[in-house]
């Protein structure tokens, strides 16, 4: 069993490398690497594959990365194969302050004074989604009293999701020009990614995978079941509530980044868990690597599939992820 | 001697008001300095690539939205996306000295960050497309055709006005932007429109530009004239309660083809030629009434 850890890591890693370097040739004119070898030795080499297409592509893998380190957060701590990282309301909580933002233009002057708006409109999408994403979840533990009770947590997930889309929903009935900005926020996109987007993101997985790697001995202990799991002598609320904070800020800084990016926090662990299962530290390492190479294929493929056009590349995680997991059920209902 | 030093300071003057640079301030408040009038534009709006062809400077725009399909030359153009999914690679490769946009589009900070003069134009009423018409004449090097192409669009409104036939004037009017249904308020360009031609608009301006309205409210309003695209209107008489309205009973309704359709929900500088189709629709009304 080690030796396939070791393979599925070894080809996670290598499919890594020679997708980033794909990701430099896929552009507005498709995929061509002589096209890109061309581009390289002209004027515009700094510019188009420098500043646009290296950071988004960077920025593609670490978003996945840090999507599928969510993802395996979620599964350890939920004990459900089923969690996705954006089951705490994170997503409907970035969604809500997107359409706020959006929505402020159009309102200013009804509904909302004209300071409001100009103050939420200097705020920018990014950092609106971020902080969103992270009150959803903090709404969601308040309602919960704390990450100590599953099903609780869950529940209050579930509601918080509900009633913050139902609020966006409001909203986008006030300003119906938030709709179109919206509906391109929910299905995910790599194309605005630069330097500093990817040093965000980075710095995020810097932030989140180290402490989440030294929590995986708890997420081991979870598997056992909660009784058991105290009985080792953890501090599990305490514990808890920090890998929900772990996950809430993974979750967030990807989404705010490249908005809901669906299926891959969901489909990583699962496919690390196919492939070759293990303990929670490798667990996350290699949802990691998954979860990033996932990303980057569909981007990859969405800036190639319709070229000169572009697919939103939450179409694409959406397809993959969403047969994958059917045909992962199906194997299940066979066996 | 000394009126050759007046001619030579003169022209030196003169040369330097013509390479002076031409500065234009955006709807974000940002100041927007040019050598020389941009000559390869990006427009992510399609009422602002209208505007563009309007003030004859069409064969400067090198890429346009996927919405924008008006004037015909417009259609051939490379298609960049939307304003929120823009395709930024493809929009720096076509290396635009100006980019149109609108507000709120994370696109524009992208574009900022990669150097490109990205003018950010609100277009919700009169006052915005007058002033749209402007700056980008003077950016353009063409104010004296700005200003000459919103006199026209003024005298079309008049004209507009006075094809509206005496009965019809005062009388309310519904303008279905979309079925949900959403209507054109008067505080928005169309409203705007629609008050020109002596219409009484069944919104109330506190509810603001394209307010989503309850069915119900629609039917009690009892609109005497409905404005909407043909696949709208088609559905207005199987939504209930909806036949008994006045327009409906009286067949007072001004039917557009998409086509057509699209003129009226432009804020560029087709509102004059979208002013004479709703007046040419009411001067027929007017006609079959007597």
């Amino acid at each position: 069993m080690q030796a396939r850890r070791t393979r599925l890591m070894l080809s996670l890693g290598v499919a890594s490398v020679l997708l980033l370097l794909a990701g430099l040739a896929a552009g507005g004119d498709g995929f061509s690497i002589a096209g890109m070898l061309q581009l390289l030795q002209g004027p515009e080499a700094e510019l188009i594959v420098g500043r646009i297409r290296a950071p988004r592509t960077l920025g593609a893998w670490l978003t996945g990365a840090l999507l599928g380190v969510a993802g395996a957060l979620a599964q350890g701590l939920f004990r459900n194969p089923l969690a996705d990282p954006f089951l705490l309301g994170s997503a409907s909580g970035a969604s809500l302050a997107v359409v706020a933002v959006l929505a402020a233009g159009a309102l200013a002057g009804q509904g909302i004074g004209p300071e409001a708006a100009g103050l939420l409109s200097r705020i920018g999408l990014v950092a609106a989604a971020f902080v969103g994403a992270l009150a959803g979840v903090l709404l969601t533990l308040l309602l919960a009293r704390g990450a100590q009770h599953t099903l609780r947590l869950l529940l209050a997930g579930v509601v918080v999701g509900v009633v913050l889309s139902a609020l966006s929903d409001l909203l986008t009935l006030a300003a119906p020009e938030a709709l179109r900005g919206r509906q391109v926020f929910m299905l995910g996109s790599t194309g605005f990614l630069g330097w500093d987007g990817c040093l965000l993101l980075a710095l995020g997985l810097v932030l989140t995978l180290p402490p989440a790697l030294r929590l995986s001995r708890t997420l081991d202990a979870l598997v056992l079941g909660l009784d058991s799991a105290r009985s080792l002598g953890l501090p599990l609320a305490r514990l808890r509530l920090l890998l929900v904070a772990l996950l809430a800020a993974a979750t967030g800084l990807a989404v705010s980044q490249a908005g809901l990016v669906a299926f891959v926090g969901l489909a990583a662990p699962h496919l690390v868990r196919r492939c070759a299962p293990g303990m929670h530290g490798y667990m996350l390492l290699a949802s990691a690597l998954a979860g990033a190479v996932l990303l980057l294929a569909a981007d990859v493929a969405a800036r190639t599939l319709i070229a000169p056009q572009e697919l939103p590349v939450g179409v694409l995680t959406a397809v993959i992820g969403g047969a994958y997991l059917l045909w992962l059920l199906q194997r299940q209902a066979d066996t | 001697m000394k009126a050759l030093c007046r001619a030579l300071l003169a022209c030196l003057l003169v040369g330097q008001a013509v390479a002076a640079p031409l500065s234009v301030q955006d709807d974000r408040g940002l100041t927007l300095r040019f050598a020389a009038p941009p000559a390869r534009i990006v427009s992510l709006v399609p009422s602002l690539s209208e505007s563009v062809c309007a003030l004859g400077a069409c064969a400067r725009l090198v890429g346009t939205d996927r919405y924008s399909n008006w004037p015909a030359e417009v259609s051939a153009l490379p298609k960049l996306g939307g304003l929120d999914d823009a395709q930024v690679e493809r929009i720096v490769a076509l290396q635009p000295d100006l980019v149109l946009a609108a507000p709120t589009a994370r696109v524009v900070q992208r574009l900022d960050a990669l150097g490109l003069k990205v003018m950010v134009l609100h277009t919700r009423n009169h006052a915005d497309v007058r002033h749209n018409l402007q700056r980008l004449g003077a950016l353009l090097g063409e104010p004296a055709r700005a200003a000459a192409l919103w006199t026209s669009i003024e005298a079309q409104m008049e004209e507009a006005a006075a094809r509206v036939p005496a009965a019809l004037r005062g009388r309310s009017v519904y303008f279905e932007v979309d079925a949900g249904p959403y209507a054109a308020g008067p505080t928005s360009f169309i409203g705007e429109t629609l008050q020109r031609l002596g219409l009484r608009n069944i919104v109330p301006a506190s509810l603001g530009s394209f307010p989503k309205l309850s069915p119900e409210f629609v039917v009690r309003a009892a609109p005497d004239i409905v404005i909407a695209e043909q696949r709208n209107a088609l559905d207005m008489a199987r939504r209930p309660g909806w036949p008994a309205m006045p327009a409906l009973q009286q067949q007072r309704l001004c039917v557009f083809s998409t086509e057509h359709y699209e003129v009226l929900v432009r804020s560029g500088p087709r509102m004059g030629e979208a002013a004479l189709q709703i007046a040419d629709c009411l001067a027929r009304l007017g006609q079959d009434t007597r």
